[in-house]
């Protein structure tokens, strides 16, 4: 049944839907964002089946998608609009995880212009909050490091002790809400992750965290399986 | 709180780890996959890979070993050298860096900075810049083309002023080596790191000198770095990561253990 998915080049075969089913597929969303590489290989890693796809019929499929994303606001949201994710990551119920930039599209709006417009980006407005920018009072931007989380008993963060350390990279922020479900501080204290319903996103790198982020990504392997 | 990062830098020429002291006389060190997966396993923060010939030698050189890393390591990692354009930088980013660092290139063509941030954002954009303490003139100045000795130039920047014009022109990182350090481990720089700290708003990594643990505590807490790179005190076994990291813990340094 997995024979299916194990090439690099086999979307096209992978369409079968039942087939992708009982495979327990993870799909990274193909944004053409350039470090879509570093979240297979981490997936990898964990011996996840996993498939980089833009195909809505896959992405309807799947286990529970990925939406990753380096870049700017404005950007990442015209990569979604032009290759036609919009309407179907909408409509997903399975878990739906947002990397960084993945992350801060899942809210309303962002305020990162990117120098393209003075109006904030419209995001995916699947959780009720806004992005703008971190305020590190006065410390080096962008945020760039290892710090430290405060958990929620939300699944993403099963045997994820407070303290732990994940690797950011950012200089805007889902400021503190109902809906965030981890916590960090670099200047003010802001979301390291938000979630609402079946939609969540980490504002770190979890493919870049080493044990820890293993520990998160296998946290979000275990959800939205059949068994 | 954020940690101190500390940072293996391997220097690659020919697809192999090398170091030299204050730049010449390169000795192979070993091969860069094991070295890479030895150095995240015991601890460090982050790798920067230096392909230090890529710049001089004016060549293009197969970086295929960027993705072989990438697959194996779960720590993020930074690659140097030789990358001129855009399209480079896409190459390497895809293969599964995380950064990108200018050196050189941005010395010969400053609007590389700018326009490598608007395409990438300037999270992933990271300048490298050689200083030269100049006796003569008691300042500091930026060299090019210093992987190479036989090219290797002075350039028209006092490196206050391509500290600032790097910074405008949105790099997100600066890597500051300081050439007189480079390779004799007698410490860091730490008067020039602070002079470089106070104008510098992005995070500034510290790069020459590092030869006891005392070293690194003393420009974390003195320069007020963000990150401190070495190569030969980690490549020779002189410092262990490991211990490395509970000694500058122990001082109170904020550290990922």
């Amino acid at each position: 049944m997995t024979n299916s998915t194990t090439t690099d080049n086999g979307l096209s075969r992978v369409n079968n839907v039942s087939a992708v089913n009982q495979a327990n597929t993870t799909v990274i969303l193909d944004t053409g964002c350039a470090n879509l590489s570093s979240v297979r290989f981490a997936f990898e890693r964990l011996q996840a089946n996993v498939i980089v796809s833009a195909d809505h019929q896959v992405i309807k499929s799947a286990a529970r998608v990925v939406l990753p994303g380096v870049g700017t606001a404005g950007a990442a949201m015209d990569a979604l609009v032009s290759r036609d994710l919009v309407t179907i990551i909408n409509s997903l119920t399975q878990p739906v995880m947002g990397v960084c930039l993945g992350m801060q599209m899942l809210a309303e709006k962002s305020n990162e212009h990117g120098g393209r417009t003075d109006s904030d980006i419209e995001c995916l407005g699947l959780i009720p909050t806004q992005i703008n920018d971190l305020d590190s009072q006065g410390l080096p931007l962008p945020h760039m490091g290892w710090n430290q989380i405060s958990v929620s008993d939300h699944p993403l963060f099963d045997g994820i002790e407070d303290g732990s350390y994940v690797y950011f990279v950012h200089s805007f922020k889902a400021p503190i809400s109902e809906y965030t479900i981890a916590t960090s501080q670099y200047g003010e204290s802001f979301s390291a992750a938000i979630g609402k319903d079946n939609f969540f996103g980490v504002q770190f790198h979890p493919e870049k965290s080493a044990a820890i982020g293993s520990k998160i990504l296998q946290n979000f392997l275990n959800m939205g399986s059949q068994a | 709180m954020l940690a101190k990062r500390l940072v293996p830098c391997l220097d690659v020429r020919d697809g192999q780890v090398v170091k030299g002291v204050q730049f010449r006389n390169h000795e192979i060190i070993g091969d860069i996959e094991p070295l890479a997966a030895r150095y995240a396993l015991e601890g460090a923060d982050e790798l920067v890979f230096y392909d230090i010939t890529a710049s001089a030698h004016d060549r293009v050189i197969d970086k295929s070993w960027v993705s072989r890393v990438a697959a194996q390591i779960d720590i993020p990692f930074c690659v140097a050298g030789g990358i001129k354009t855009i399209e480079q930088a896409r190459q390497m980013l895809a293969y599964g860096a995380d950064k990108i660092s200018i050196n050189s290139p941005a010395l010969s063509d400053p609007s590389l900075i700018s326009r490598l941030q608007d395409e990438f954002g300037r999270q992933c954009i990271v300048i490298g810049i050689d200083s030269f303490y100049d006796a003569e003139s008691d300042s500091y100045k930026v060299k090019q083309f210093t992987g190479d000795e036989a090219a290797t130039k002075d350039t028209q920047w006092f490196t206050q002023d391509w500290v600032e014009e790097v910074q405008k022109r949105g790099c997100g990182e600066i890597v500051l080596n300081v050439m007189n350090q480079d390779g004799v481990r007698g410490g860091y720089d730490i008067k020039q790191l602070s002079i470089v700290r106070a104008i510098c708003d992005v995070p500034l990594i510290a790069s020459g000198g590092a030869g006891t643990m005392a070293h690194f505590k003393e420009v974390f807490e003195q320069a007020n770095v963000d990150a401190a790179l070495a190569a030969s005190v980690f490549h020779k076994g002189i410092i262990d990561i490991n211990e490395l990291k509970k000694y500058l813990a122990n001082e109170n340094i904020a550290i990922r253990l």
